[in-house]
Order: structure tokens, then C-alpha cells, then sequence
């Protein structure tokens, strides 16, 4: 075998090369660069994600100032174009940067990356990625989060688990919102509940109505708990410290 | 369709490794349980390729089963349909195999 590329070093014109290498491992790597960068700021990224609709932005909007026992939030906006969210993120009070990824359907690590070194998230924060909205592709790529949140709105129906399994498999709750329309559509929460533990019985479910304000305690407590430090700051980590970003904030 | 995103990360991986080789061949590990569309890897292949040194390859897919072990009762089995469920009624389940997404080797010249 050859020394240099591990090849099959034999003579004829046509040489079969083995290279058993993940697909996404350039993704997972620059995830693991992020996942890095924010532990040694104390840190903490939750990626969010859901079908376009379901409220994202909204829940966002009503934390603002409301929950003063969070510790400080910013915020990473996907979208394919415009910056409308990142227009009503920033006029709730919050740091935010916006990527849009033009024909692309998802964030990745390496958007992520410059994002979050354009936002330079303070010490102990919380850093919210509002992923594309999109229940398929967002699945597959680690941003470096520590948490994924999916949200499913009741007026999207209640089978949407069932029908986009990967996207439920993966995540760490499932966050049920405008409970509030509940008397008006047909959605049996306990069904769904059912279909969400027979996918993932590890997952949370919790349920809000950024409206009215229910189940809003609940989770900013999930949030705050999903979110904390998992070791002490340490003295020699000042903000700033860490830099393996590279790439220029995105376009 | 994320499925355009993977075949160019596919296509930039094999660059990277081989700069100067000319591939002819790719052969991919599409698992059940990736969430990758075998089909769409296939439809864009050779749109990506275009212009790299994989410009005109072949593409070979080996599309491997899904393969789930019940943390419960220790059973395995191939899970059919969108939730893994034993047959002894659990959904406590580890994925044991199908979720690789791999490329596994390549053809020069």
C-alpha cells in the first residue's frame, strides 16, 4: 500500500483509492470548532428549527425582556433571503445576525462559524439559531449546537412527526406553539404527543402561545436550564480569547 | 433539497484528498436512515462534477439497511416504516446501522 495516500499501489492504469470517509465530516469538524468556541466562553448555541410559519420569530419576539432570569440571548437568523427577521429580532432588543443562503435549504457549520464570530456572543449567553424554515434538510447538519429545539404549530396538523421522522428523531424537545388556535383547528395533543415519544422517547414536549403567554415560563426555564455553563468561567478564557474563525461574515 | 449540498460536499472531499488524480469512479454508502435521497445524489452528480476532476466519473451507490437494537429486550431487527418499534412494544432503540453516509472509495487514473 502506498505511504502517502493509503492507495492500493499497483501497476495498471486504473488504481482503486480507499477513503471510508464520512460525508459531512468537514461540516461535523467545523461544528466541533463552534461546540469549542462557545465552551470556552461559557456559552451555549440551541438550534431552532421548524416548517417555515410555525412561529419561530414570534417566540422570539415575546421573550424579549419578559424572562429577566435568562442570561443574555442573540440571535443567528437562516433565511433563503431578506432580513426581516433580523429586522424584528433586532427591534426586540437583541444582537442578530443574518445569513441568507440564497438557493440553499438549510444552515451549516461553516455559516454558522462566521455568524457567530461577526456576533462575538458575550460570556454565559445564549446563542439562538433560528434555523431555514424546513422540517427535511436542517436535520443533517450540525451547527455545534448543544440542544435542538423543533416547533410544530397546531395549525400545521399533527402529523408531522410521523411524516417528518428525521427531524423529530433528533430533537431534544419538541415545542408545541399557538396553543392559543387550539379550539379552532383539529389537533389532538395527546396523539401527538404519543407519535412524538414513539419516534423519540427521549425528547421533552412542551407547549406555548406566544399570545397569550402560556407556557411561556416553561420554557424560557427549559431554555435557561438547556443552556447552562457546563463547567465554571475560567479566568484564563477572557472573550476574545478564542478565534478559529476564518471565513468573512456571510453575504 | 439538501441532497445537492451533500454531492458537492462529496465532490470537495475527493478534491481535497486527490487534487491531481482524475477520478473515474465514486462509490458511496447511502444509509436508510441518513435522511439522503440516494436518487437525488444521482440527479445531481454530474451537474456538480461539472468542471472538477470528477467530470465525468460514475457514480455507485451501495444503499445499506437500517439496523436497530432494542435496549429493552436486546432483540435486533430492521425497522420498517418511520418508527423504530420492537416488537416487544419498546421504542427504546439504538440505531446500529443505516444512518452512514460515507464515501468509501474512489477510482483513478
Amino acid at each position: 500500500m502506498c505511504g502517502t495516500c493509503g492507495c492500493a499501489d499497483n501497476e495498471s492504469d486504473s488504481r482503486t483509492i480507499i477513503l471510508q470517509q464520512k460525508v459531512l465530516a468537514k461540516n461535523d469538524e467545523l461544528a466541533e470548532r463552534n461546540r469549542s468556541f462557545l465552551t470556552d466562553r461559557n456559552a451555549a448555541m440551541l438550534n431552532l428549527m421548524s416548517s417555515p410559519g410555525a412561529g419561530k420569530t414570534t417566540l422570539l419576539e415575546s421573550m424579549a425582556g419578559v424572562f429577566s432570569e435568562l442570561p443574555q440571548v442573540s440571535v443567528i437568523e437562516g433565511d433563503q433571503e431578506t432580513a426581516l427577521d433580523a429586522d424584528r429580532i433586532k427591534a426586540a432588543g437583541y444582537a442578530v445576525v443574518q445569513i441568507n443562503t440564497g438557493v440553499g435549504c438549510h444552515l451549516d457549520a461553516d455559516m454558522v462559524a462566521a455568524a457567530l464570530g461577526v456576533l462575538d456572543p458575550q460570556p454565559g449567553s445564549i446563542v439562538i439559531v433560528e434555523n431555514v424554515g424546513n422540517l427535511v434538510c436542517p436535520a443533517l447538519f450540525d451547527l455545534g449546537e448543544s440542544a435542538r429545539i423543533v416547533l410544530a404549530s397546531v395549525t400545521e396538523g399533527g402529523d408531522k412527526p410521523l411524516k417528518y421522522p428525521h427531524m423529530f428523531r433528533q430533537a431534544d424537545l419538541v415545542l408545541v406553539t399557538k396553543i392559543d388556535l387550539l379550539p379552532y383547528v383539529d389537533f389532538d395533543l395527546e396523539r401527538y404527543a404519543t407519535d412524538v415519544r414513539r419516534l423519540n422517547p427521549a425528547a421533552e414536549l412542551l407547549t406555548v402561545s406566544a399570545r397569550t403567554g402560556e407556557g411561556m415560563a416553561a420554557w424560557c426555564e427549559w431554555l435557561r436550564l438547556a443552556a447552562r455553563p457546563t463547567h465554571p468561567a475560567r479566568p484564563d478564557s477572557p472573550p476574545g480569547r478564542a478565534q478559529p474563525l476564518s471565513r468573512p461574515g456571510p453575504g | 433539497m439538501h441532497e445537492l449540498a451533500i454531492t458537492e460536499g462529496v465532490v470537495a472531499a475527493v478534491t481535497e484528498r486527490l487534487p491531481e488524480a482524475k477520478v473515474t469512479l465514486v462509490r458511496l454508502e447511502i444509509g436508510a436512515l441518513s435522511g439522503v435521497v440516494a436518487d437525488s445524489v444521482r440527479f445531481c452528480f454530474d451537474l456538480v462534477t461539472e468542471g472538477t476532476n470528477l467530470e465525468g466519473a460514475s457514480l455507485e451507490i451501495v444503499e445499506s439497511a437500517a439496523q436497530c437494537r432494542c435496549r429493552s429486550c436486546g432483540a435486533e431487527f430492521d425497522p420498517e416504516g418511520p418508527i423504530m418499534l420492537c416488537s416487544c412494544g419498546s421504542a427504546d432503540v439504538v440505531v446500529e446501522s443505516g444512518a452512514d453516509l460515507r464515501i468509501l472509495s474512489v477510482k483513478v487514473v
